[in-house]
């Protein structure tokens, strides 16, 4: 299988979730937040459910629950907007702690921010279990177009080639004395935008060169293969049977 | 017994881009099986573009153009280009732009793997090439966790594992600091392979290369030992080529003697266009 590659999100572990074929954690993590968005807003319990079954996850997984909690930052400029809800929503209002907010609101509220945050983060146990590199390779072989994988295999392998140019033309700018203080140096910044684009292109151009000529035809040739068995699909659907056995009885029995 | 056929054979490779810029104006280019020759010109001088036609990338297609280019006997045209691509491995200057894949051994791999290997003799194939250049412990490693010297001899390796007949490289021995320059031509000069090598680093030219062929002005103004041209000022101003502030040629008797070099210049730079 394809080789650690060293991102933010990944915690480099031997666990039996760590083990599990990419394809089957992606389709395991889909399948389970399809249920999350699936349940009514209403039956908290069944919420509580599915946060006990990430918790499971987590633990076979050995990611601690800070290491989770850190990233789960990550939602919060999604996630504002929900706690405006309670206070602009029309309809009946209920008394929280003295202040009138509308009922709806309050579900409304609940309803993103559940749902948010266990989607965030079941997406983030995953990639603190898979490398990147993998995950790619799942979605390959889940026949996710070529096209795609290939663009994200790019963006993958050269975004630090273009963060370090760009770190490059910050400091010969500043090295002349440029400072950006305020709207007025934006004509600089935005010239520097264009002609890093411009020398991104390039390298583009460069880079399909090298592919022509080792004999690239247009697809990606498949040298690492990411088989799963059946015994590990099975147990990649625990997650989301579980979910969904949830979901289903969230919507037979009621609050 | 047949002589094996020359690993590159150019004849009267002429081309002018799209946009109207001629580049080449007939060249004529041999290369035996096994030679190491280095390509020398000043920028402009239009080495670029003909590496470029050696495996393909540019031709009569992409511009106008006349000419042949044989590739151990096998004519670079549209029908052979997969195998044209195989037998001419060529090494860019950056090794960002060659290095493509997310690990070193995919990468390594990409190559070989065109050609349709797979499994075993795949990976046999990539351990050899990155054990040729001393990258044999690096192969689940990104790219860019490397050094540069040691993305440089993996981009060596990219091309070694297809198993070409004749190496290109393009200016291997820029922005290295001297151990790495001096482990590329260790490595370099390991390998059993006929090689073509576009510099402006003379020495390097001298240290690797017996042959040199001095590309200007669109056609080969020059072409002999190594030793031979760099110790030809005439030569070497006419073309904008020098040797680095404190480098003085070794002693070296296959040169040929002062008058009769200087005699030759004028016939050599003569064809220019």
């Amino acid at each position: 299988m394809g080789a650690g590659h060293a991102h933010d999100l990944y915690r480099h572990a031997d666990t039996p979730l760590h083990r599990l074929p990419p394809q089957c954690k992606l389709v395991a993590v889909l399948l389970f937040v399809l249920a999350v968005v699936a349940t009514p807003r209403d039956r908290f319990w069944a919420f509580g459910v599915y946060a006990l079954l990430l918790a499971a996850v987590a633990a076979v997984g050995r990611v601690p629950a800070g290491y989770v909690l850190r990233r789960v930052v990550v939602e919060i400029p999604f996630v504002v907007f929900a706690f405006a809800l309670p206070f602009l929503a029309s309809g009946p209002t209920v008394d929280v702690l003295g202040v009138d907010v509308s009922r709806d609101g309050l579900y409304g509220a609940w309803n993103i921010l559940a749902k948010g945050t266990l989607g965030v983060v079941a997406s983030i146990l995953l990639a603190a279990t898979t490398p990147l590199r993998d995950l790619l390779l799942g979605m390959e072989r889940l026949r996710m177009p070529q096209l795609l994988v290939q663009i994200m295999q790019f963006m993958l392998r050269y975004s630090e080639v273009i963060s370090g140019e760009t770190g490059r033309m910050k400091v010969a700018r500043e090295s002349r004395g440029f400072q950006a203080r305020d709207v007025r140096q934006l004509p600089v910044v935005a010239k520097s935008a264009g002609a890093l684009f411009i020398r991104s292109y390039e390298r583009g151009e460069r880079v399909h060169l090298a592919m022509l000529s080792r004999g690239y035809t247009g697809t990606m040739p498949v040298v690492t293969d990411v088989r799963a068995s059946a015994a590990q699909w099975g147990v990649s659907a625990a997650l989301p049977a579980a979910a969904a056995l949830a979901c289903a009885v969230a919507w037979l029995a009621g609050a | 017994m047949v002589a094996p056929p020359l690993s590159l054979d150019v004849e009267g490779l002429a081309f002018a881009y799209p946009d109207g810029h001629q580049a080449l104006f007939g060249v004529d280019l041999r290369i035996g099986r096994g030679e190491r020759v280095a390509l020398l010109g000043p920028n402009g001088a239009g080495k670029t573009t003909l590496v470029m036609h050696l495996n393909g990338i540019l031709s009569a297609d992409t511009g106008t153009g006349r000419g042949t280019v044989k590739v151990a006997g096998l004519p670079v045209a549209k029908a052979n280009l997969p195998e044209i691509r195989r037998r001419v491995g060529i090494v860019f200057q950056d090794p960002d732009d060659q290095l493509f894949m997310p690990t070193v051994r995919e990468d390594v791999a990409f190559g070989p793997a065109n050609l349709g290997l797979r499994g075993a003799e795949l990976d046999a194939r990539v351990d050899e090439a990155l054990e040729q250049v001393g990258m044999a412990g690096f192969a689940d490693r990104p790219p860019h966790h490397l050094s540069f010297g040691q993305r440089r001899r993996v981009a060596v390796a990219t091309v070694l594992a297809m198993r070409p007949e004749i190496l290109v490289l393009d200016e291997p021995s820029s922005n290295l600091d001297p151990a790495s320059r001096r482990e590329l031509a260790e490595i370099l000069d390991r390998l059993d392979v006929t090689v073509l090598m576009v510099t402006h680093d003379l020495p390097y030219a001298l240290e690797l290369c017996p042959r040199s062929v001095v590309l200007s002005g669109g056609v080969i103004a020059a072409d002999g030992p190594t030793a031979e041209l760099l110790a030809d000022r005439a030569l070497m101003d006419v073309h904008r080529l020098e040797l680095p502030y404190g480098f003085a040629l070794p002693d070296c008797e296959r040169c040929a003697p002062v008058d009769r070099r200087r005699g030759r210049v004028p016939s050599d730079t003569s064809e220019q266009g």
